[in-house]
């Protein structure tokens, strides 16, 4: 039975769709079975980071309504043969995301991978709560910033009160990701500490994930950091974080630029 | 021979005695079988020979249930008491001052204490207009909690804690952090940056004094 994952965190541009594609990328190159699903209907951009823009025919909603299957809709990934994706619709609305259709597709799903990772949607509303409603985990991306962690906050109690594990009476797994975190900047005091995060929240640390141009240059090239570029600080950070998920014992490190004086000489002349 | 002694309550009845009688069930009412199985007296040296009502109050009492064992004061020739069951009271007796009826008892309405075992989350509330509320983990910031007695919080408080809604001006607010940001007790509240600065970030706890919340620390 497959892992129904969700990577959610309520604020927007705190790296969801970032850390699901990375995350994906990192559980189906250890071997996982994985599917990235995108809730993001209307505004769909797992497609761009996967680089698989081109190659959308069906999408989710699509699946939903009954006008294609599944294996119509499901797009391989070329570089890592275990991942797929399966997109959003970017001409509807989440109203169209209907509460039994998505029970459907995430059964269906769930019976071919291991791992079905669903990108939710910024903010609190139909998208996001149909995104987190068949999760049995979840990962909650953080920035280091009083906002982003309220909104954390806000959606920690709805994982808690509002998916169909929290309404039969059982626990979601809740980890706690931090994105776009800046050692230099949090020296200073200028961003909320990894322990300040922790102590408001309290639920597992899953990984911190250093910001990094690695990350965006990863973005616009069209693949998943762990798969463009997977020494750097950042990929090795998501890589770790995917193993901590499958269940292996890895400790938490703020994982550093490797700066020698050659890659440093080097990057300077490139800039 | 053996003897036995008795407290006897004495009761004195007042004119009006409609007032006097509401007044006595609204004892009874507070603690209820205290009367019962107790020797009373019955003084009527408030009365009058022309008291109104004076011909119903020896009945109204055995109604509720209060066994007059004797009379004092008062004449046996007023023709208002002329039909009581007047029997020889027990003379003399030592006064043991005024007897207060115990207000323990009275049976309290049940309030239960609510007690949630996490934290509450940004954007949850919990109402809880009776008992108290013990919150075992934190309250974020944009969480409230709002109890009819005292909240409890063994976590942070980041977020709003309304305690004594409904009049309770003796409830409290205690928490191991305070880092609120708003308190409030019977309807006086305070926000963040009116609270008193030393307590900010450490145990305290929130009372009402008179109409001034007042922030004491706790060890």
């Amino acid at each position: 039975m497959a892992k129904v994952l969700v990577v959610t965190s309520g604020k927007g541009g705190v790296g969801k769709t970032t850390t699901t594609a990375a995350l994906g990328a990192a559980l189906a190159k250890a071997g996982q079975n994985v599917v990235l699903v995108d809730f993001d209907v209307g505004l769909r951009n797992l497609d761009l980071v996967m680089g698989a823009e081109r190659r959308v025919v069906f999408d989710l909603i699509n699946v939903i309504q009954g006008d294609a299957n599944l294996a119509q809709a499901l797009i391989k990934d070329k570089r890592v043969d275990t991942l797929s994706l399966l997109p959003a619709s970017q001409t509807r609305d989440k109203d169209a995301l209907t509460p039994e259709g998505v029970a459907k597709v995430i059964a269906d799903l769930s019976k071919k991978f291991d791992w079905v990772i669903c990108d939710s949607p910024a903010g609190i509303e139909r998208g996001a709560q149909m995104a987190m409603h068949h999760a049995d985990m979840a990962v909650i991306v953080t920035n280091p910033e009083v906002s982003s962690v309220r909104d954390s906050d806000r959606i920690i109690g709805m994982l808690d009160s509002t998916t169909e594990k929290a309404k039969a009476g059982e626990k979601i797994e809740k980890f706690l990701l931090i994105t776009r975190y800046d050692p230099q900047r949090a020296a200073r005091g200028d961003m909320l500490g990894t322990d300040d995060v922790l102590e408001i929240l309290s639920i597992p640390l899953l990984g911190i994930i250093p910001e990094s141009p690695d990350v965006l240059k990863a973005s616009n090239v069209g693949a998943p950091v762990t798969i463009a570029e997977p020494e750097s600080a950042p990929a090795r950070a998501y890589t770790e974080a995917a193993r901590r998920l499958m269940g292996e014992k890895v400790a938490v490190t703020v994982p550093a630029e490797r700066k020698g004086l050659f890659d440093w000489l080097f990057k300077r002349r490139v800039a | 021979m053996s003897g036995r002694s008795f407290l006897a309550l004495t009761l004195t009845p007042e004119a009006p005695l409609c007032d006097w009688l509401a007044a006595l069930d609204h004892q009874i009412q507070r603690a209820v079988g205290f009367f019962a199985g107790k020797p009373v007296i019955l003084d009527l040296s408030m009365m009058q020979a022309d008291t109104p009502d004076l011909p119903h109050l020896l009945p109204a009492l055995k109604e509720r249930g209060i066994r007059v064992l004797g009379i004092e004061g008062g004449d046996r020739s007023w023709p208002a008491v002329a039909e009581w069951d007047w029997r020889e009271s027990p003379l003399g007796g030592r006064a043991s001052g005024p007897v207060s009826i115990p207000e323990d008892e009275m049976t309290p309405p049940a309030h239960p204490t609510l007690v949630v075992e996490e934290s509450v989350r940004s954007g949850q509330h919990i109402i809880w207009p009776d008992g108290d509320v013990v919150i075992l983990g934190a309250v974020s910031s944009g969480a409230e909690v709002t109890a009819g007695g005292s909240v409890h919080i063994y976590g942070a408080l980041r977020g709003r804690a309304i305690a004594g809604i409904g009049g309770n001006a003796q409830a409290r607010i205690y928490t191991r952090n305070l880092a609120a940001e708003l308190v409030a007790i019977d309807g006086f509240y305070a926000t963040a940056e009116e609270m008193d600065a030393k307590c900010i970030g450490n145990p305290a706890q929130v009372m009402l004094l008179g109409e001034t919340l007042v922030f004491k620390t706790l060890p």
